[in-house]
């Protein structure tokens, strides 16, 4: 099979090209270098199939950047039988300049001249068959967005990949072309092949070229003490870029035939949009109310705040029936009536009016009787939660059973509410764990009667349903099966899974989001905005957009650090997006925040989730900062970046893209997050004696044992040793976290109701009751929780990220370092807040200590640079 | 007039002179365009005053103040 490889420029339609060739699902992005890796895929129109390697775009073929390097040794070592170059059409003067260097390869190539129609568009005219002439080989006007000439490039393409073709190069009339010849006829003379592509680069003193053949190097060395040229000196890099596009200028314009004269500024749209977009004043405020529209779009509840009397409210005569179906005319208020759909409904009135019905939330049995009533396990119907000491008391129905396992009319489990009367309030979701969909009731995908869901939670909601549903038919399915199997199937596999995949549509929805920016054109321009900020850190303003992501998810964070040239900065980016608090975190610190507030009567539960979040972002600044001055030292990445044109982002592409991320997504969740699901479900499942354990018992699990043999490891974190026989609790439940860390308040719910004796629905106040339980059981203090908080914020996150970071990070090294950094992170800094929070004047010894970390840093790379001027010095 | 890039002003328009600097900066400047001879035009500065960005050979480059120090250009 023939083999063709796509080069040219970022952001020049080759991945688009490649996409419509081989109806593949490559992203494109209107940002520069958004292919990282070469794709790949198969052409089926020609005469025979023709294999296509999408190359990552690049500017040149020097030996700087990893996509220049990668697309160089393809064409070089791989020797694809044809080397179609993209040329954007619109801006064929930088583009060209890569053409002239790759025409010194010696491979077929044929030059594709993209996006023909924009240029027909604007009203200019490009002479292809002319430029044809000039260049020597082969162009081909297409439009790979439209589909255009693409059956004509693949034509030439293959009839000229017969035709073998000697490397040419446009530096016949410079100066230094003696020298290349005298560089080429060495190479010939060794063997070497593409000898003039050697020759040239070997001119440019090409770090590749001078480490593979020093011989031939020092011929150069030795010419460049008698040349000089006029402008540049013995500067031969400098005199071949320049000859480059002294050519390009030269016979391009004779081919490009401008409408308008490009001196006259003529506004564009695209100059329009960017003179608000990148205002000097209004710029950083637009990105930020962007960033709040997309967030609040993916992840807040209530769209745009419409709340109660929102727009989307219905006004609806209020009329309800009695139990044959016969409308009643004098409604009381508080009185329970039937509403139109038989639904027992309880009227509420406002101003004297009745204003609203809600259904009375009976909760059903297996067998669908509604239970009305509760009783303690004395059968005295109970009013409270707790007894006069103020303890909670197991909730029974009049059966005898433990007041959670219920389920709704259509059959779904759910758990109840009650108010501090003991009456119901509600019935809710067991599946529901998070804060999200904590107030969920069947068939309210959109929204309370009072208030709009935002995208994201509808998304959320419908997704948390069907896997709800799911679960409740499996539970079906298996309720004759032994107790392990069900409880593997449905709590170990399926809520596992669910746990992750339920966040799917809100990781697509931002990435939509995103995507939407990207191809727009409007990312480069936040980088171009926020690099001053960032420069500071070590960073390039690049770094701001995966790391802002992290909030609401790390995965499309860790994905999205593709955009950062340089490893080293992209490694150090991937490392602290987790310390970005991410949607799931939150109920950690809401749960723990309420909990701290209701024992210790200290604090403000917003003050704390704020302050929180302040210190996940601190610690990522202080990490960036520290590993950028010494393991992930270098120097600031350049910034030396195309703005490309704003362009309406394409549906087409923004779909593929999303496809792709699902996919990948999916097939995470199917293998390692499932295969560590159910480890972590078998260990807090089985005891020793590899005994089924029911949930409530898991203190006798392997993964209690486990918990309690590590226990001592934290007690420097003020949640170990000193808590006693139970302080395992803390060390479990942050390893469940580990599959997702929603699962640490679910955790808490299940191990506060051990340590209690009592039945904890972590559902109706957010986990507070459990907290509350657990720090009753253990004794733990306000530090030690706050120490817990940091410890999971900061720690190994969950499997879906851990993977995703696997898959981003350039090898195994770099993974398993990055583990050991957020384990050494989370402990580190737990025991700072631990130790401060506990003995406050332990804050002077960690300022001492800092502050000859940082000293001992600065001074020693100051000393690498001193000695490193010593040495020049010496030289001269 | 001959100056630094960096101390150009909004709207003013010149022609490189030489490109200093060295290794990879300078060859990134060469490979993006940024050669004696061209024609930079300062489109913009960034909201908190850096990086600029530059209207040269038919597209827009962006680049650090820091970076456009090692471009010398005359003034138009």
């Amino acid at each position: 099979m023939k083999k063709f490889a796509l080069a040219g420029n970022p952001n020049c339609g080759k991945t688009t090209l490649f996409n419509n060739l081989t109806g593949s699902t490559a992203h494109v992005g209107n940002w520069p270098g958004v292919t990282v890796d070469k794709k790949e895929g198969i052409y089926k129109k020609c005469a025979e199939p023709i294999f296509i390697v999408d190359l990552p775009g690049i500017y040149s073929l020097s030996p700087y950047s990893p996509e220049e390097v990668i697309s160089r040794n393809f064409i070089l070592d791989e020797k694809p039988d044809c080397v179609i170059n993209i040329v954007d059409a619109t801006n064929p003067e930088r583009n060209l300049y890569l053409t002239t260097q790759l025409m010194e390869i010696d491979v077929p190539l044929v030059i594709a001249l993209n996006m023909i129609d924009e240029v027909e568009k604007n009203g200019d005219k490009i002479d292809a068959a002319a430029l044809e002439k000039k260049i020597g080989v082969p162009v081909v006007p297409i439009s790979a967005l439209k589909g255009k000439g693409l059956d004509e490039l693949m034509k030439r393409a293959y009839d000229f990949s017969k035709l073998p073709r000697k490397g040419v190069t446009v530096l016949e009339d410079a100066d230094v072309m003696p020298l290349i010849n005298k560089c080429k006829g060495a190479f010939e003379n060794a063997g070497v092949e593409n000898a003039l592509f050697h020759a040239v680069k070997m001119a440019e003193s090409d770090e590749r070229e001078v480490a593979a053949h020093p011989d031939v190097a020092k011929v150069i060395e030795e010419s460049r003490i008698t040349f000089n040229d006029k402008v540049f000196g013995n500067d031969f890099e400098a005199i071949i870029a320049d000859s480059r596009y002294k050519y390009i200028s030269q016979n391009y314009s004779h081919v490009l035939t401008k409408k308008k004269a490009s001196s006259d500024r003529q506004l564009t749209k695209s100059d329009k949009a960017d003179k608000v977009l990148t205002n000097r004043i209004f710029g950083i405020p637009i990105f930020l109310v962007l960033l709040f529209l997309i967030f609040h779009l993916t992840f807040s509840e209530d769209l745009l705040y419409l709340g109660a009397g929102g727009v989307f409210d219905k006004e609806e005569p209020i009329v309800v029936y009695d139990a044959n179906g016969n409308v009643i005319e004098d409604v009381e208020d508080g009185g329970i009536y039937y509403d139109a759909d038989g639904n027992e409904v309880v009227a509420v009135f406002e101003n004297g009016e009745p204003a609203a019905l809600e259904i009375v939330p009976y909760a059903y049995d297996k067998e669908g009787n509604p239970v009305k009533a509760f009783f303690d396990a004395d059968g005295n119907e109970l009013a409270v939660l707790t007894d006069e000491k103020g303890e909670l008391v197991d909730l029974y129905d009049g059966a005898g059973r433990k007041y959670e396992q219920f389920y709704n009319k259509d059959g779904y489990k759910v758990q109840l509410v009650l108010n501090e009367d003991g009456e119901f309030e509600d019935v809710m979701f067991a599946s529901a764990i998070d804060e999200f969909c904590s107030e969920v009731t069947v068939n309210t995908f959109f929204g309370y009667e009072e208030s709009v869901f935002t995208p994201g939670i509808v998304l959320f909601n419908t997704m948390d349903t069907f896997t709800g549903f799911l679960s409740a038919c499996m539970t079906q399915v298996l309720s004759g099966a032994a107790p392990w199997v069900s409880g593997l199937v449905v709590d170990g596999i399926l809520a596992g899974l669910f746990s992750v995949l339920s966040f799917l549509p809100q990781i697509l929805l931002l990435f939509l989001f995103f995507s939407i920016l990207e191809d727009s054109g409007y990312m480069a321009r936040v980088a171009f905005i926020l690099d001053r900020i960032f420069r500071r850190f070590g960073l390039s303003g690049r770094a701001f957009m995966p790391m802002i992501m992290g909030f609401g998810c790390s995965i499309p964070a860790m994905i999205n650090t593709r955009t950062l040239a340089d490893e080293k900065e992209r490694t150090a980016t991937i490392r602290v997006i987790p310390f970005f608090s991410c949607s799931a975190k939150l109920p950690i610190l809401t749960a723990i925040a309420g909990g701290i507030v209701q024992m210790f009567g200290v604090g403000n539960a917003d003050l704390i989730t704020y302050g929180m979040y302040l210190l996940g972002v601190a610690v990522a600044i202080v990490c960036v900062i520290l590993m950028r001055a010494t393991t992930m030292k270098g120097e600031v990445p350049p910034f030396i970046m195309e703005l490309p044109a704003y362009h309406m982002p394409q549906f087409k592409s923004l779909m593929l893209h999303l496809w792709d991320k699902a996919k990948h997504f999916v097939k995470k969740a199917f293998t390692i997050i499932l295969a560590s699901t159910i480890f972590i479900w078998f260990v807090s499942h089985f005891g020793w004696n590899w005994q089924f354990l029911e949930d409530e018992q898991i203190n006798g699990s392997i993964l209690a044992g486990i918990g309690g043999l590590i226990q001592p490891l934290f007690t420097p974190l003020g949640f170990g040793s000193q808590l006693g026989a139970n302080g395992w609790v803390f060390v479990v439940a942050a390893v469940t976290g580990l599959i997702a860390k929603e699962n640490v308040i679910a955790t808490f719910g299940t191990l506060g109701a051990c340590l209690a004796g009592a039945v904890i629905d972590v559902e109706a106040d957010g986990g507070v009751a459990a907290v509350a339980a657990m720090i009753s059981g253990t004794g733990i203090n306000v530090a030690g929780l706050i120490a817990f908080i940091a410890f999971n914020m900061l720690t190994i996150p969950c499997f879906a990220a851990v993977a995703t970071a696997k898959a981003e990070l350039p090898g195994k090294k770099a993974f398993r370092s990055t583990l050991l950094f957020w384990i050494a992170t989370s402990y580190v800094t737990a025991c700072m807040v631990y130790l401060i929070g506990t003995w406050w004047w332990t804050v002077f010894i960690f300022i001492v200590v800092w502050a000859l970390i940082i000293a001992g840093i600065v001074l020693g790379s100051q000393g690498k640079l001193n000695r490193k001027l010593f040495k020049e010095k010496r030289g001269k | 007039m001959e100056k630094k890039l960096s101390e150009f002003f909004v709207g003013q328009t010149g022609v490189i002179k030489s490109v200093g600097g060295e290794g990879k900066i300078r060859r990134r400047l060469f490979d993006m365009g940024v050669t004696p001879g061209a024609i930079v035009y300062l489109r913009k500065v960034a909201p908190l005053g850096d990086p600029v960005e530059v209207t040269l050979r038919g597209y827009e480059l962006t680049l650090r103040k820091s970076e456009a120090e090692a471009v010398i250009a005359e003034v138009k």
